[in-house]
């Protein structure tokens, strides 16, 4: 895996109606769109749902190619999850050799969870790419808050993940110089069995390390000159609001649901031992 | 003399086919003798450390060659780290990469990367540390205890072990006090007079360029600008302002004597040859009195 494949916390700033929505609408309508996900119980409905990606991508101007780019580091478990239910559904076996056997619902199931999990990495992709992590994670400390209300220190968590999501791209900026200053002086990244290759890593994760720490404390050391003491008090310089978007996108994504629900109704459920009919 | 280092038509674009794409060197042409002290100067973005970074081959141009010592570098690309070897190469902020416990052991990384025995790689590291004035004792300590001075001069020495034909250092002298830096560029220059290797150099100071360079290498977005003596590159000093590069001051101040008709050249880049060409020009002055 190249360096530049990994998307989380990519952000592509952009004007499109899903660009505009409020953070915190975005992450509920993201999570009415995961729970729909698992609502649908059969095929159809599922295309549904991903319909409902290939709507929202191009309205948020972002290219449908991105989608594989979001699904490479899942690929390995996608996969795993297809064999897994090819072969150990029980029913009506198709094809039959050794201890293996292939069956009708086998296929239908590993083509059921295949194309969900593809729908659900591909709609939660699509809220980071549309959404800078500051407006995510002020969205998330938005519909957190009530729990402060139990002393939950929602206010610190989420600038933790800010922070996090902040130092992603520097990092991996970093992480590039580092293998390079170490390919430079004649390190072999590329070949040698799994032990070898952990052992070649060192030089490049002790270094990253020691600046991570260092970054670390020169962030800490500003946000203290700043006198940064924490949420208590805090006024905002980006105040969230509900606009028009969001009025569509919510009536947009209840549609939805509805359709989901009541194709599952009209339709056969997968019979699933274990799972909502 | 041969040419070392030979590009044909080089080019490279970052993330080529993305939304990010990025020329950041084009087209270029270049030859670099056996032995030379290149200087390379270019505004901040212009293709220095990409263009440097195609020479031991950690970058691929997205078209056209490298040659080194007449070898295409990308020719076969399993045995690219032959070039790692051959060009040595210091990135900006070297001390970075500095990750042993002891500096020792992080000196000889590279000389062990080469397959030399232990008895030689132990020969390179005490002579690379004695080139950049980093005392034996020192040698135990763990790299992280140093200043950053030292830091810097421990992971040139780094490479400097590697005893490469060609050693390139982008900006060495980067965050450091003059006198820090006095000292890199006076260890860079007796390294460069002692072995006879070639040195390339990146920096935006142009009075090291002036004082250490024999040829200057000029980039401007991303193409060769100017490749010349360095007396030349230093006398077109307006096409270089037009670049937002400047020539030394001292050459300004000589320049500017000339016009008022003193008898001083222009063609001065160090405060010594300054000194010494002002003082015989007032000299000059008091016997035609
Ligand atoms: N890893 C990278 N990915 C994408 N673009 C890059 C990358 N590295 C450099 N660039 C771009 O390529 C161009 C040349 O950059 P380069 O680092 O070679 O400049 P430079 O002359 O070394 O500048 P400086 O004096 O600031 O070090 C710049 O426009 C830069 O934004
Ligand atoms: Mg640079």
């Amino acid at each position: 895996m190249k360096l530049s494949d990994i998307t989380i916390g990519q952000h592509f700033p952009g004007q499109s109606p899903v660009h505009l929505m409020d953070p915190r609408a975005k992450i509920v309508v993201t999570g009415a769109y995961i729970v729909m996900l698992f609502l649908a119980q059969n095929l159809l409905s599922l295309l549904v749902g991903a319909v409902f990606v290939l709507i929202t991508y191009p309205a948020s101007g972002i290219a449908l190619r991105l989608i594989l780019k979001s699904l490479k580091p899942v690929l390995p478990i996608i996969i795993f999850t297809g064999i897994l239910n090819l072969f150990f559904v029980s029913g009506e076996p198709l094809w039959e050799f050794w201890r293996l056997s292939i069956t009708a619902e086998g296929i239908r199931l590993a083509v059921h969870m295949c194309l969900r999990i593809v729908c659900l990495i591909a709609g939660s992709a699509l809220l980071t790419y549309t959404t800078s992590p500051i407006a995510l994670t002020d969205g998330l400390e938005a519909l957190f808050s009530p729990l402060k209300k139990i002393k939950a220190p929602v206010h610190e968590i989420v600038m933790i993940m800010t922070i996090t999501l902040r130092f992603i791209p520097t990092l991996i900026e970093e992480t590039g110089k580092i293998m390079s200053a170490q390919k430079a002086r004649g390190a072999d990244l590329e070949s040698g069995n799994i032990l070898q290759r952990m052992r070649a890593m060192l030089p490049i994760l002790i270094p990253l390390f020691v600046s991570a720490f260092r970054r670390a404390e020169e962030l800490a050391l500003a946000m203290e000159s700043r006198c940064y003491h924490g949420g208590e008090g805090r006024t905002r310089l980006r105040v969230l609001a509900f606009s028009g978007v969001d009025v569509w996108a919510a009536v947009f994504t209840i549609a939805f649901v509805f359709a989901v629900v009541a194709i599952n109704i009209s339709g056969p459920a997968l019979g699933i031992p274990g799972t909502l009919r | 003399m041969p040419a070392i280092i030979k590009t044909e038509s080089l080019s490279h674009v970052y993330s080529q086919g993305t939304a990010f794409e990025q020329a950041a060197v084009h087209d270029v042409d270049l030859e670099i003798e056996k032995g030379a002290f290149v200087g390379v100067i270019g505004h901040t973005g212009s293709g220095k450390s990409t263009l440097i970074q195609h020479f031991n081959g950690l970058l691929r141009p997205t078209s056209g060659r490298v040659l080194i010592d007449g070898e295409d570098t990308w020719e076969h690309p399993k045995q690219i780290r032959r070039f790692r070897f051959k060009v040595g190469l210091v990135f900006q902020y070297p001390e970075y990469q500095l990750f042993e416990e002891t500096l020792y052991k992080d000196i000889a990384f590279g000389p062990t990367n080469m397959g030399l025995t232990p008895d030689e790689v132990d020969v390179r590291v005490r002579q690379a540390a004695r080139f950049v004035e980093l005392p034996e004792d020192m040698l135990q300590k763990s790299p992280f205890e140093l200043s950053g001075g030292q830091k810097r001069r421990a992971a040139i020495a780094g490479v400097i072990a590697m005893n490469p034909e060609v050693l390139v250092l982008d900006e060495p002298t980067a965050g450091l006090d003059p006198r820090g830096r006095d000292r890199i560029l006076g260890e860079i220059k007796e390294y460069h007079q002692q072995q006879g290797n070639t040195v390339l150099l990146v920096s935006h100071s142009m009075e090291d360029i002036a004082r250490l360079a024999d040829k200057v290498l000029v980039l401007a977005r991303g193409r060769v600008f100017m490749y010349d003596d360095t007396r030349a590159v230093f006398a077109r000093a307006e096409q270089l302002e037009q670049l937002g590069l400047s020539p030394p001051q001292i050459t300004k101040i000589c320049t500017r004597l000339h016009r008022e008709g003193l008898p001083v050249s222009p063609e001065i880049f160090t405060v010594g040859a300054a000194k010494t060409a002002i003082l015989s020009a007032l000299g000059e002055k008091e016997r035609n009195r």
